[in-house]
C-alpha cells in the first residue's frame, strides 16, 4: 500500500451522468408583440419550431459509501432519469407540455424544470444540473 | 487565482466485489460489474490545479513537470493494468473497490503535495464520456 493513498471512509465525491434527449421548441412570449418576439428571439421564434439534441448532465454529491465505493446507486439514478426525464421529454415539443404552459422553453427554463425534477430523487443529493443545448451552449444550476 | 487543467488517458481493467458480502449480494448490488474476470474502460483523467500566475514565467505550474508527475504517479501505475490485481490501493485486503469515485480519491492521494507552486483543485475521472466522478479533497 503506497503511503498517503486515500481510503474510502468519509470522503465526499461527486458523480455526474449524462443523458441525451431530443426535443423541439419555439421561443415565444405572450408578453411580447409579434415584432418584439422576432426581435428578442430571432430565428428561435420561427412559428414552426426547431429542435435540439440536448445533453443533460446530472451531478450527485455525497459521502462515498465504504461498502460499495459509490456515492449513489447508478441504477436508481438511471431509472429515475428514464421515467422522469427521458420518458417525459424525449421526442416532445416542449411548448406543448404542462411545464411550459406559462414558461418560455428556453434552455435556462428547461434547466430549471429538470433541476426541480431531480430534487425529487431520493437516492442521493443532486447538486448540479447542466444542459447542453448544442455543443456550444450550456446552462447549469448548482445547489 | 487561475485554474489549469491537464488531461491524460489510461486504459484499465477492474471489477466490483465486496469480500464482506456473499456472491449473491455482490451480484445483486454490482450486477455485471461483479464479473470476476474483469472488464475495462478507457479512462480520461483531468487534473485541475489552482495557483497564481508567475510574473516571470507566465505559468501557474510547469506543464512539463505536471505531465511527468501524472505519468509517474498515475499512468505508469494504472495504464494497461488490472486495478484490483495490480494497483496497490485496490489490492485484496484493502477493501477499496475501484469505482470511479474511489479512483478519483486514490489519484488525489497520489498527487497531493507533489505539484510545486500550485494547489491541487480537482481530480475528475471519466469512466466513459457519459459518466465521471469529481473529487475536491473534501473529507
Amino acid at each position: 500500500m503506497a503511503a498517503g493513498v486515500a481510503t474510502s471512509t468519509g470522503q465526499r465525491a461527486y458523480l455526474s451522468r449524462r443523458y441525451r434527449l431530443s426535443a423541439s421548441h419555439r421561443l415565444h412570449s405572450e408578453a411580447y408583440s409579434a415584432e418584439e418576439n422576432r426581435a428578442v428571439y430571432g430565428k428561435c421564434n420561427n412559428p414552426h419550431g426547431h429542435g435540439h439534441n440536448y445533453a443533460v448532465e446530472v451531478t450527485v454529491g455525497g459521502t462515498v459509501d465504504a461498502e460499495t465505493g459509490m456515492v449513489c446507486d447508478l441504477g436508481e439514478l438511471d431509472e429515475f432519469a428514464r421515467t422522469q426525464l427521458i420518458e417525459r421529454f424525449e421526442g416532445m415539443n416542449l411548448n406543448t407540455l404542462d411545464e411550459f404552459r406559462e414558461l418560455v422553453p428556453t434552455t435556462e427554463n428547461f434547466t430549471r424544470v429538470v433541476h426541480r425534477i431531480f430534487q425529487g430523487f431520493r437516492g442521493a443529493r443532486v447538486t448540479r444540473v447542466r444542459i447542453e443545448e448544442t455543443g456550444n451552449n450550456s446552462f447549469e444550476i448548482a445547489g | 487565482m487561475i485554474l489549469l487543467t491537464r488531461k491524460v488517458e489510461f486504459s484499465s481493467a477492474h471489477y466490483y466485489w465486496n469480500d464482506a458480502w456473499s456472491a449473491e449480494e455482490n451480484l445483486r448490488v454490482f450486477g455485471r460489474c461483479a464479473n470476476k474476470n474483469g472488464h475495462g474502460h478507457n479512462y480520461t483523467l483531468e487534473v485541475t490545479v489552482a495557483g497564481e500566475v508567475d510574473a516571470v514565467s507566465g505559468f501557474v505550474v510547469d506543464l512539463k513537470e505536471l505531465k511527468e508527475i501524472l505519468e509517474r504517479e498515475v499512468v505508469s501505475v494504472y495504464d494497461h493494468r488490472h486495478l484490483n490485481l495490480e494497483v496497490p490501493e485496490f489490492a485484496a485486503g484493502t477493501g477499496l473497490i475501484p469505482t470511479t469515485e474511489n479512483i478519483a480519491i486514490a489519484i488525489w492521494g497520489r498527487l497531493e503535495g507533489k505539484i510545486s507552486h500550485a494547489k491541487l483543485h480537482r481530480v475528475r475521472v471519466y469512466e466513459m464520456a457519459d459518466l465521471f466522478a469529481d473529487y475536491y479533497g473534501e473529507r
